[in-house]
């Protein structure tokens, strides 16, 4: 037993060691980094959905502009309003709808906003497809098991306002949309939430943005699109916060976004083009 | 007591003073600063919300269930623990603490990987109608595995430091072992019991992400208060923090009920 202590105080010992090396040698590595003249960071508060986009963005602006650098904050719309008016340093706000973006100007948190981008919703499907749905009607058929964000959540909402849409047709009308919603068997709190429950085929179909189907889990789940006179457009706008500290920088870097290039890479992730 | 001896002594009065009175600011300033956060009005009317009273009502359910299950399941994991030597001791006891590490939506993923539909052991409850997430059972299935560490850790320490002697003097009075159990060891190891119930119960009440991750979201079947409060923190925040002080509250009273009735037992 007292063997056994002295080999795991010397495992733990030896893992500290590591660690210490490990830190020492990734702050030497930024020490050399920072000795270019005065770089600044920006703070960019992003929706979820457009975290591999944003990703991508941050890194050719950096490349291109080696005196800023940008750090990324992910999380669902609401939870960065309120970051933001809790005092977090951001610089600049970009949402994934429209409302939560006119709380931010109406707290005065930030100033003018804009539309950079589109997004469109689709419902996917595991690829095994366990509840057999091979269009749109399927999933009002009985047991179905459908999964979707919660109504605060951006995606919830646009979800539930396609399905009103749906309920106005002919096609499909009110007893379609009622039987869908009698289906629901969860309301997520992020719209990533609803791909993962889907992409490990516990529901048999689920409402997310078509950006949401990634490179990562493309071949796990199967899209089946929502025509264009159901479809609902998410607008996302973007805006420099009142409290950055570097507001021309985080203008620019927004001017960057909405570039041919900018757009370009958020097109490749089947983000929609805004139009000026 | 060696304790108050310690204390007497002024140097030591004052550095203990000085530590514990910090750390009890550090946990109850937040505390204060949640209830202070607005008018009792507003959490008065957030109380009245039908959508609070449901989850109320589904946590006290869930929680009460799984906290059940745990003894019933956990005692003996405890006794095993604590009164046997075999193969492998180590590493079940490790195991049975591992829960407590778990990042929360792991642990779901991992409930989902093994009751889910395509799971270890729920593709063969598919064919016979079973189907476990997004059921209220599934809420406890996860409080069960995230709170039960904090019970077999407290009852397993109670039963370590019992004489084992007791045991064995109801075993020479031909008590079996049931009842030398029951009417033994039981009523020693009480206050550890207690504390391990309290324990698990909090853990239950607070789960969020595994239940959210193995059960989902859905009000009235497996929406309990701390996934009605994060959802409610994505639009309206007063609601979420008036939401909150209700949870908490129902915890602190319950909390401290089985602290007196521990201490009502022990002296």
């Amino acid at each position: 037993m007292r063997r056994f202590r002295h080999a795991l105080m010397l495992f733990v010992l030896l893992c500290t060691l590591f660690l210490a090396a490990c830190g020492g040698s990734t702050s030497s590595t930024t020490s050399t980094a920072t000795t270019a003249p005065a770089v600044t960071t920006l703070n960019v508060f992003a929706a979820a959905s457009l975290k591999e986009s944003f990703n991508v963005i941050a890194a050719k602006y950096t490349r291109a502009h080696p005196n800023i650098t940008i750090k990324l904050n992910f999380a669902g719309s609401q939870i960065l309003e309120q970051q933001i008016a809790s005092g977090a340093p951001a610089d600049v706000f970009a949402s994934a709808d429209q409302t939560t973006m006119q709380k931010a100007v109406d707290a005065g948190l930030v100033g003018n906003s804009q539309v950079f981008v589109k997004n469109r919703l689709t419902v996917i499907i595991p690829a095994a497809n366990p509840g057999n749905i091979n269009t749109l009607k399927d999933l009002s058929r009985k047991g179905v098991k459908i999964d979707i964000g919660a109504p605060a959540v951006p995606a919830g909402k646009y979800s539930l306002q396609v399905l009103a849409k749906m309920a106005q047709s002919s096609n499909y009308g009110p007893a379609y949309e009622n039987a869908v919603k009698v289906n629901f068997v969860s309301q997520e709190t992020d719209v990533k939430a609803v791909v993962n429950k889907v992409q490990l085929g516990e529901v048999d179909a689920g409402f997310v943005y078509v950006t949401d189907v990634t490179a990562a889990v493309s071949n796990k789940i199967k899209m089946i699109d929502i025509p264009d006179n159901f479809n609902v457009i998410a607008q996302y706008p973007i805006a420099v916060t009142k409290s950055s500290a570097h507001s021309n920088d985080a203008r620019a870097f927004v001017q960057y976004i909405l570039s041919p290039e900018g757009q370009a890479v958020l097109q490749q992730y089947h983000f929609i083009a805004f139009n000026p | 007591m060696s304790k108050s001896l310690f204390l007497s002594r002024w140097p030591a009065r004052i550095f203990v003073g000085v530590l514990a009175g910090c750390f009890f600011l550090f946990l109850g300033v937040p505390l204060v600063a949640l209830l202070f956060h607005e008018p009792p009005g507003l959490l008065w009317a957030a109380m009245q919300r039908p959508e609070a009273l449901q989850a109320l009502q589904l946590s006290i359910y869930t929680t009460s269930v799984s906290t059940l299950l745990t003894v019933l399941f956990g005692l003996p994991v405890a006794y095993v623990l604590a009164r046997m030597q075999f193969p492998g001791h180590d590493l079940l006891e490790t195991l049975v603490t591992l829960p407590t590490v778990f990042p929360p939506v792991v642990a779901g993923v991992a409930l989902l990987l093994t009751f889910g539909r395509f799971g270890l052991i729920g593709r063969y409850l598919t064919p016979l109608g079973l189907s476990i997430p997004f059921t209220t059972p599934a809420v406890i299935l996860a409080q069960m595995f995230v709170s039960s560490p904090f019970f077999i850790n407290t009852a397993k320490a109670g039963l370590e430091q019992l004489d084992r002697r007791y045991e064995q003097a109801a075993y020479t009075l031909r008590a079996s072992p049931f009842y030398a159990f029951r009417r033994v060891v039981m009523p020693l190891i009480r206050p550890a019991l207690l504390t391990g119930i309290g324990l698990a119960w909090a853990r239950a009440l607070g789960e969020l992400g595994a239940t959210i991750t193995f059960a989902g979201n859905f009000p009235g079947v497996t929406q309990t208060m701390p996934i009605a409060v994060y959802i409610a923190a994505e639009s309206d925040l007063d609601t979420a923090v008036a939401l909150s002080v209700v949870l908490l509250a129902v915890s602190f009273g319950l909390l401290l009920a089985l602290r007196i009735g521990r201490g009502r037992l022990v002296g």
